[in-house]
């Protein structure tokens, strides 16, 4: 437990309760000259229907500690459990979300790219994946491009497109790893906006990384804030709700604030002491 | 000059409300006959093509030397006559065979060496470093000994292409494969999918403009080759190939017969190219918009 090693693991709750608990969980890995410790035993618990937000600045691990949880790494020390199962290997219980546009496969159509991975993990047959990929495509509003390549696409509706193949797969949790970065503002918000809606549809857990503590207020409903080099719980914090009213209420603003002063807190003590010695 | 503290002058707020663009949205002319015309790439090309022909009919003529520089109209003859009454046809199937055999040998032997170079180390590097020694050798350098081994006959043609082939297809496969990128590699064993069906489903499809490349390289080596190589020999095999077929017509001095033979090495060699290769990348790459 990251309890024991006297490092509180902010989980709410203990892990009989949690969907997917992390606990004292040391991350590394090798560039070409050094051994990067990306997080250091970091703990915290998703449960059910969670919109979980891992927040830090650049360098705090949280993509890494994303990318352990879909399993394409394995943690050097502390366990990553789902439904109280080891994670050892990538799996389709566990769909990812990139930052990357070119995460579907240029060589499908949309349909194609939401059905190929319901088809090739087995998880249903033919006509009920035909079902829920049309479903999916209608619920992120792409009915009119089911059958065009990614290529012809936008930006937002290609992310929207990996949405709905990770979504369609009804998988026990949703990584995704800010997969609205790479938009434009506008676009950015819309789709953080869909996001909520489609949660008050469907109700599925989710892992979501970013760097913005505005997307981390809107989109989330517990938000862990972290610190880097290397990457440590700072606080777990609640956001439940407190993003509906829009980035201009007050308790949305007070939120903010507070999370910036977690993250900026030593700076800010740095420049007090360097006044204070002046 | 220029004011010290320049400040941007006030001007009145405005809003519109926005215009109804009906009228400007369907003013899509249609370009001209003629325009439509010059933009079709093929008809381009036989302009200068027929520009070609014709200018190569007059020179033929003033010249007057059949025996050194036939006219077009002599060639369009003798290709005819050789197609229809000649052995032309016979001679160029004799070379398709030969080519689609050593091509297909080529092909798995770069599929086994991909393979073997994507799973180790040690066979990344043993790829490479083939690579780096064999590219440079003309296949053609190696006819003598493949005539050493295999004697005069098919299988030495095979050999050499086999050795214009493979290094192409395997060389583009292998950096088709490494470049493919992280999150698509990631996307594909997020499905749960390893082994052999993640190189089918996932890296040979995002690879296939490289693999692709590959094989039009592979290809043009391949039947330059094996024109060159059949120009060497062909003597003792009862029906040789085109490459044959050019050096036994300039033997007999038949010199419209060797241009009709050129001829056929050129058409066969567009066909392949703008009309198999060129359909696989319409149908494909191009189609998905993995290359322009």
């Amino acid at each position: 437990m990251a309890a024991a090693a006297g490092r509180p693991s902010g989980g709410a709750g203990g892990p009989g309760g949690a969907l997917l608990s992390v606990d004292g969980v040391t991350l590394q890995y090798k560039t070409r000259e050094h051994l990067v410790t990306a997080t250091y035993r970091v703990g915290f618990a998703v449960h059910r229907a969670d919109r979980f937000v891992l927040l830090g600045p650049s360098g705090c691990g949280k993509s890494t500690l994303l990318k352990a949880v879909g399993g394409f790494m394995k943690p050097v020390e502390g366990t990553i459990a789902l439904g109280g199962r080891a994670v050892e290997r990538p799996g389709p219980d566990r769909m990812m979300v990139f930052q990357e546009f070119d995460q579907l496969l240029p060589w499908k159509t949309v349909r194609q790219n939401v059905l190929f991975p319901m088809l090739v993990s087995g998880r249903c047959g033919r006509a009920e994946a035909e079902d829920r990929a049309q479903r999916y495509i209608d619920k992120v509003n792409l009915a009119k491009f089911a059958d065009v390549f990614p290529h012809m696409l936008s930006g937002g509706m290609k992310q929207r497109v990996a949405i709905a193949r990770a979504m369609a797969m009804e998988p026990d949790i949703l990584l995704m790893d800010e997969p609205f970065a790479a938009l434009d503002a506008l676009t950015r918000r819309k789709m953080q906006d869909e996001l909520l809606r489609l949660w008050d549809d469907t109700r599925f857990t989710m892992l979501f990384v970013t760097h913005s503590i505005e997307e981390a207020i809107i989109v989330g409903s517990r938000i862990l804030v972290m610190t880097p080099h290397p990457g440590q719980v700072r606080a777990e914090l609640d956001a439940g709700g407190r993003g509906r009213a829009g980035p201009e209420g007050a308790e949305f603003q007070a939120l903010q604030r507070r999370i910036h002063a977690m993250l900026f807190a030593e700076r800010v003590e740095a420049e007090e002491r360097v006044r204070a010695d002046a | 000059m220029r004011e010290a503290n320049p400040v941007p002058a006030p001007r009145p707020e405005f809003e519109l409300a926005p215009a109804e663009t009906g009228a400007i949205g369907d003013v899509a002319r249609p370009l001209s006959a003629w325009e439509r015309l010059a933009n079709q790439l093929w008809l381009r090309r036989l302009a200068i093509l027929l520009a070609l022909c014709l200018a190569w009919q007059l020179y033929a003529s003033w010249l007057k030397n059949p025996l050194m520089f036939p006219t077009f109209l002599d060639v369009a003859n003798a290709w005819f006559d050789a197609t229809l009454r000649g052995p032309l046809i016979d001679r160029t199937l004799t070379s398709i065979r030969t080519l689609v055999i050593g091509y297909a040998c080529g092909i798995v032997l770069a599929a086994a060496f991909t393979t073997l170079a994507v799973s180790t180390q040690v066979g990344t590097d043993l790829l490479s470093t083939l690579t780096a020694m064999f590219n440079p050798l003309p296949a053609i350098a190696l006819l003598p000994l493949a005539l050493l081994w295999f004697g005069l006959g098919i299988p030495s043609l095979v050999f050499v292409i086999v050795h214009s082939v493979l290094w192409a297809v395997a060389l583009n496969t292998h950096t088709g494969f490494m470049a493919v990128s992280e999150t698509l590699r990631m996307a594909g064993q997020n499905y749960g999918l390893r082994g052999v069906p993640y190189v089918m489903k996932i890296l040979i499809p995002a690879a296939f403009p490289s693999i692709l490349a590959g094989l039009k390289i592979g290809w043009a080596f391949a039947w330059r080759t094996l024109i060159a190589a059949e120009l060497v020999f062909g003597v003792s095999s009862r029906s040789g190939g085109l490459g044959w077929f050019i050096f036994e017509n300039r033997n007999q001095l038949e010199t419209a017969y060797v241009f009709a033979g050129l001829f056929t090495v050129i058409i066969i060699g567009l066909l392949v190219e703008s009309v198999i290769f060129r359909t696989v990348e319409l149908r494909t790459v191009r189609r998905w918009g993995m290359q322009r």
